[in-house]
């Protein structure tokens, strides 16, 4: 079987601080890495093609530089990996990325079971990987947290949800995007470090997709962003001190209302 | 060649950074040849640049007219997907409803509901004593509960047919998971855990704004030449309407062709989580715990302090990742974002990670016995203490103070 993955570089978090002269992230010596979450789906492709065999094929929308990503990810195990790169993207929204992915899936041709993260850390939009089952008309699990069964026709996955999981059966190809709990990633072993040294990476143009160039980048993008600002930093917090007993009883005071509120 | 669709005029261009400084994105920068470089791979054309710049040397193709363009006064009317599981309608929809009054008000539309179920009757009435003025229905025993290509075709076939100006959706499981698809199907902007929404009086546009970047940053996101205008909304931000028995409404029934019903996934089990009485997601009061909590027994303690409060019980990575708590429960960055009216963080130390999914609380009360954990700066009443000993104390003292 083809498995897949669809990855994202993006800037890591722990690191974006915000000047707090001109309010805008400070991105410079920021380090990228991998979308968390994408790390999970890269693990899950790898787990799988362990399981039935066939191989994992990794792909990234994104700059020239996005090439590191690919490499890491080949660093873990996967055995292909392709860069989808073009001016012509610049300025997609969720719409155009997924179109685009679409299109480079397309020409890869024989994917058994496309593996998204759940969301992006940067974008936080969960969007991407619908969207792509969606051009592909492709049936969809999300929010995967364990891969129960698997064969060529036919996979059953447990979808999280918000208070509790389901259990849900999909013919194969399909999409899936995947949760933290579906797996503990592995760390590179040296022999997956050289072979993502001399890995040769696949680079694609929006030329090479036979896409719609109206539907590529800011083109193809129906959402436009028009104002970025950081939110106004949360006002005048209190710190509560004395005694234990003292504490308590000034917090039941201040909360008491919310409480009672919040329970109406 | 197509234009660039924003460019450095390297005539006026004196090199003096100060759009470097603007750019959020760090798009930009300035070489040896002392004029501006945008890299367009990073640009978002979000325009901060422009604006920055003294010198008018950076232009960005014009953004769409003003007005709308003719095409879309056939778009009509503000909806909100009423989200349902087990014939009851989930808060979040209520909230969109709330919301959605304001919006339909404003562009002088009506506000309407799309229901998808089986036996819907009950809550199409609902629906309507909570705001809506007519309620789209698509009654049919496959769409008892949500599936993911069947709701997602119907709801395409509904937006096709009826043209919406506006539509929302929670962004939960669901919610996420369905309009993301019927977004793409019909080439609707859809943007993403919206927790501000407001009608742009001189275009009438929908001005979403969002926070990104794990809450650093917040950006507004118009959808100018499409029509519909798709939103996912954040949980618990926007306030839910009111039940009013005298509200009267339409409801239409709505045909389902057969072939929209089609489905490659098939449900074979739900198992709802066991012991969870409220999930973090909906809960009003969250009391969460980290690796401070110290073994996997002390969440007991904080499930005593929820249940007084009629809250849920959450959790940093560190703890999750102890097995005290399933992953479920997990705030943050990789876990769940969350928008309580009161969080209490117990032995969390705040990294970024876990701000990025709780920050935006109402009230946050944190206690732990570091003075300088990070989690003080976004507290609003913060006690530096011993969390085993304070929490248990201010659990009897609730239930004193709220008579339970
Ligand atoms: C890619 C990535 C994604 C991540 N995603 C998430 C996420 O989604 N959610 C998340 O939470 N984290 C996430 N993290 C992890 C995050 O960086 C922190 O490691 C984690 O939040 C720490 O959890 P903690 O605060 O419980 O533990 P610690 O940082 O160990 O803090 C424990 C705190 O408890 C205090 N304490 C100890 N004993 C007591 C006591 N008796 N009474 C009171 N206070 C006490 C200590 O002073 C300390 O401040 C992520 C990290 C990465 C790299
Ligand atoms: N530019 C991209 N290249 C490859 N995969 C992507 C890209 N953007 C998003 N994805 C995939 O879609 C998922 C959801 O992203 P998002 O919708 O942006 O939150 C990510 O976890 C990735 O698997």
């Amino acid at each position: 079987m083809h498995f897949v993955v669809c990855i994202k570089q993006v800037p890591d978090t722990t690191e974006v601080r915000i000047d707090p002269k001109t309010n805008t992230l400070m991105r410079e010596g920021v380090a990228s890495i991998i979308n968390p979450f994408d790390v999970y789906a890269i693990e899950e492709g790898i787990r799988l093609r362990e399981r039935v065999g066939g191989k994992v094929t990794v792909i990234t929308m994104g700059p020239p530089q996005a090439e590191a990503a690919l490499r890491e990810a080949i660093s873990m195990g996967a055995d292909e990996a392709i860069l989808v790169s073009d001016r012509a993207f610049a300025g997609s929204d969720t719409w155009a990325t997924s179109y685009t992915l679409s299109m480079a899936i397309r020409k890869i041709g024989d994917a058994s079971v496309i593996i998204c993260g759940k969301q992006a850390s940067d974008g936080d939009t969960a969007q991407v990987g619908p969207g792509i089952a969606t051009h592909l008309d492709l049936p969809q699990i999300t929010y995967v947290r364990r891969i129960d069964e698997i064969d060529d026709k036919r996979i059953v996955a447990e979808r999280l949800l918000e208070d509790g999981h389901e259990v849900i059966e999909s013919s194969v190809p399909c999409l899936l995007t995947v949760v933290k709990e579906i797996n503990e990633p592995r760390l590179p072993s040296l022999r997956g470090k050289m072979a993502a040294k001399k890995a040769q990476i696949t680079s694609w143009k929006a030329a090479d997709l036979g896409a719609d160039p109206a539907r590529l980048g800011l083109n193809g993008s129906p959402t436009k962003v028009v104002k970025i600002f950081t939110p106004p930093p949360r006002g005048g917090g209190q710190m509560l001190a004395g005694e234990p007993e003292q504490v308590t009883a000034r917090l039941v005071e201040v909360l008491k209302e919310t409480v009672v509120g919040a329970a109406s | 060649m197509t234009q660039e669709p924003i460019k450095v005029i390297d005539d006026k261009c004196v090199g003096c950074r100060l759009c470097v400084k603007a750019c959020p994105f760090g798009a930009i920068t300035v070489g040896e040849s002392r004029v501006a470089v945008i890299d367009l791979t990073k640009c978002t054309l979000c325009g901060a640049c422009v604006e920055a710049c003294k010198f008018d040397a950076i232009e960005m193709a014009p953004k769409a007219a003003a007005a709308l363009p003719d095409a879309f006064s056939d778009y009509k009317d503000v909806w909100v997907f009423a989200e349902q599981s087990e014939g009851r309608i989930q808060s979040v929809t209520y909230e969109l409803l709330g919301e959605g009054r304001k919006l339909a008000d404003s562009l002088k539309m009506k506000l309407c509901a799309v229901l998808l179920g089986s036996n819907t009757k009950p809550l199409s009435d609902e629906l309507i004593r909570r705001g809506a003025d007519k309620v789209y229905v698509a009654d049919r025993p496959e769409l008892e509960y949500f599936q993911d290509e069947p709701y997602a075709a119907v709801l395409t076939d509904m937006v096709r047919r009826h043209k919406p100006n506006i539509v929302l959706c929670g962004a939960t499981t669901i919610g996420r998971s369905l309009i993301s698809r019927v977004a793409v199907a019909t080439n609707a902007g859809l943007t993403a855990d919206c927790t501000g929404l407001a009608i742009d009086p001189e275009t009438g546009n929908l001005l979403q704004t969002r926070p990104a970047f794990g809450g650093n940053i917040m950006a507004t996101i118009i959808t100018p030449n499409n029509r519909p205008q798709m939103a996912t909304v954040r949980h618990k931000v926007m306030k839910e309407s009111e039940s009013d028995a005298a509200r009267t409404g339409e409801v239409l029934a709505q045909t389902v062709a057969e072939a929209l019903l089609k489905t490659r996934t098939r449900r074979l089990k739900m198992v709802p989580e066991q012991g969870a009485t409220v999930s973090i997601a909906e809960a009003n009061i969250i009391v969460s715990g980290g690796r401070g909590m110290q073994k996997p027994e002390n969440f007991a303690v904080l499930a005593e302090l929820a249940g007084v409060l009629g809250g849920a019980v959450g959790a940093s990575r560190a703890a999750v990742d102890s097995d005290w708590i399933p992953y479920s429960h997990q705030v943050g960055q990789t876990g769940k974002t969350v928008c309580p009216k009161i969080y209490i963080a117990c032995g969390i130390s705040g990294q970024i990670q876990h701000l990025a999914g709780m920050s935006s609380s109402d009230v946050i009360v944190a206690i732990n016995r570091d003075a300088d954990a990070p989690i003080f700066k976004v507290a609003t009443y913060g006690i530096v203490g011993d969390a085993l000993k304070i929490v248990p104390m201010l659990t009897s003292a609730f239930r004193k103070a709220l008579g339970k």
